[in-house]
């Protein structure tokens, strides 16, 4: 692990304006996440896990406050540059897999890559990877065709494709039973050991928080431990 | 080494396979526009072929000048309101050779029947080629040409009803000369009340080269007659010199493209719809709203060049449907330089339907997109 800061906010907050009424979501924020770090954010629902994966991913903006990831001032940033953000820094893994239902999971990966506007074959460490989630063999299947942990695998291909700096997971287990669960878990912790991969996942389960580093500890919109 | 699949052009495949996935949905907007371009190819097809068509028969007479009624347009079918004495006068003019005058009176829709007085025709044309039979002989005998005996399956012998009674068939003719439907010239005039009047008369000349000087002498004595060369003649059937023909086809272009328009819309529309959450994977991705606006557009273009295609193949079914249904009248030419045109226009149209559902596509907030269900 890297002593290089890759995330931090300070004092981060987010209102959203629901109707007339605004409901702070985050209450001032501070965290730091060193490169390399696999860290585990938990607390109940409602308070800003999300939110802080959405900002922290460049989805959303804040309200207030500072956010960097990896040198870059998100509060500064244009709607275009924090796409640019994601298309080169960061990669996500959602609870749903959320793999475009019509391709196959070989071009579910390469689209991310075409995204980036990076070359589809010129990339020789990303086999092993592949070798590494297990999923060589499935690749032209279809999600529809594969269970959910070949889905999640997937998932987590697409979003390391790029080689973000960051891999940001929202509840990556939370609809696997617990066999894939233990199997997506632990790839993501030899992404982590292996590779360096900086892993930022938002969990409520404890077991799963386990897996990480450091685990973080959230409630109504404020970090708590 | 290479990753496996990873090498394919896959905003493509995301397209194909995005259309692939509501195939119903893709086959029915495909065929919408694809009967826009038929639409317009047919419109093109049939102003152009039965035009053509026209030119043709006139040149096939072999004359060199034509001499129209005074006040008619050179395509239409105007009523006979030329003195027949004409043919005398100009029968002593210097050059001429011989005069054919015609009677013609329409039918229904451009079809037409002509009254020839046989002799004179031959004397200008060299006379028809018969493919079976005679010439007429009695009131109630017809000549017609083999496309119409053809389409009407007709032969020698079989009983025709025009103008409200019943004709014999006695001549099958080659086609190309003048007239599909030809009756005694004397015969035609009294059916239709304009005895001793002419539609239009032929002038064969004793040198072609005469020409100018003819038609020049002929418009100093005959200033209110429109007077054509062939050439001149041939060069005036243009779907540009029918009247009101450029607007109509202008109107039904229009009503293609909004038809097209209007289906592409609501296409796209239920698309981006129904894929709001893929388009939330695409942005969380890193996919910029050009991106999703392009594979909006590379959708739409992909079904509108699809509808054109289709609607090419379904241009040779209307010909062959016009062919049937209204057998020997209008003639519907295959335009292949009109295909790019209206392929143009088809993908125009589309791409113009897709343009809002492509960029409330691209302008989705991500966040709301992931959550869709």
């Amino acid at each position: 692990m890297s002593e290089e800061i890759l995330i931090r906010t300070r004092d981060l907050r987010k209102i959203y304006h629901v109707g007339e009424v605004d409901v702070p979501a985050l209450r001032g924020v501070d965290l730091e996440v060193k490169r390399g770090e696999f860290v585990a954010i938990v607390g109940p629902s409602g308070s800003g896990k999300s939110t802080l994966f959405y900002i922290l991913g460049g989805l959303t903006p804040p309200t207030s406050g500072e956010v960097f990831v990896h040198g870059n001032d998100l509060t500064r940033m244009t709607e275009a540059e924090r796409t640019e953000l994601r298309r080169k820094e960061v990669g996500f893994v959602f609870q749903r897999y959320n793999l475009l239902p019509t391709l196959t999971a070989a071009d579910n990966i390469a689209i991310a890559r075409h995204i980036a506007g990076k070359p589809l074959d010129e990339d020789a460490n990303f086999r092993p990877i592949l070798e590494l989630l297990g999923i060589t063999h499935r690749l032209h299947h279809k999600p529809a065709a594969l269970s959910g942990g070949e889905q999640q695998r997937v998932a987590i291909a697409r979003a390391i494709v790029n080689h973000p700096s960051i891999l940001l997971a929202d509840e990556p287990t939370g609809n696997l039973d617990t066999e894939n669960s233990r199997v997506v878990l632990g790839l993501l912790r030899d992404l982590n050991e292996r590779l360096g991969q900086t892993i930022l996942m938002i969990t409520h389960n404890p077991e799963a928080a386990a897996y990480a580093h450091r685990i973080v500890r959230m409630r109504d919109g404020r970090i708590v431990g | 080494m290479r990753c496996p699949g990873l090498s394919t052009p896959v905003i493509n495949k995301l397209v194909w396979e995005n259309l692939k996935h509501r195939p119903v949905r893709s086959a029915l907007a495909v065929l919408a526009i694809g009967v826009e371009v038929t639409m317009i190819l047919t419109l093109v097809g049939l102003s152009r072929g039965t035009v053509e068509d026209m030119a043709q028969r006139a040149r096939g007479v072999g004359a060199d000048i034509l001499v129209r009624a005074p006040g008619t347009s050179l395509i239409g079918l105007s009523s006979a309101t030329m003195n027949q004495k004409l043919l005398g006068f100009l029968e002593q003019q210097p050059h001429v050779r011989a005069v054919a005058g015609t009677v013609v009176h329409p039918i229904g829709g451009v079809s037409s029947v002509t009254g020839l007085d046989l002799e004179e025709f031959n004397r200008v044309s060299g006379g028809f080629r018969y493919l079976a039979g005679r010439p007429f002989r009695h009131d109630d005998e017809v000549i017609v040409d083999a496309y119409y005996a053809r389409q009407n399956n007709l032969r020698v012998g079989a009983t025709v009803r025009l103008l409200n009674r019943d004709w014999r068939v006695c001549g099958i003719v080659e086609p190309g000369k003048l007239a599909r439907i030809v009756i005694a010239r004397d015969t035609l005039q009294n059916l239709v009340g304009a005895t001793g009047k002419l539609s239009s008369i032929f002038v064969k000349l004793d040198d072609p080269a005469n020409t100018d000087r003819v038609i020049a002498s002929l418009k100093q004595q005959l200033p209110d007659y429109p007077i054509y060369s062939m050439e001149e003649l041939t060069s005036l059937y243009s779907v540009q010199n029918v009247p009101g023909l450029k607007a109509f086809t202008g109107v039904v272009v229009s009503l293609a493209v909004v038809v097209g328009f209007l289906v592409v819309f609501l296409s796209m529309y239920t698309a981006v719809l129904e894929r709001t959450r893929e388009i939330g994977i695409l942005k969380a991705l890193g996919a910029s709203p050009g991106y999703i606006l392009n594979v909006v557009f590379r959708e739409t273009a992909l079904m509108a060049l699809a509808g054109s295609a289709v609607g090419i193949l379904m241009t040779f079914g209307t010909r062959w449907a016009v062919m049937t249904l209204i057998p020997a009248s209008l003639v519907q030419k295959i335009v292949p330089e009109w295909w790019p045109i209206a392929a143009a226009i088809a993908v125009g149209g589309a791409l113009a339907g897709a343009l809002y559902p492509a960029w409330k596509a691209a302008g989705q907030d991500a966040i709301q997109a992931l959550a869709y269900e």
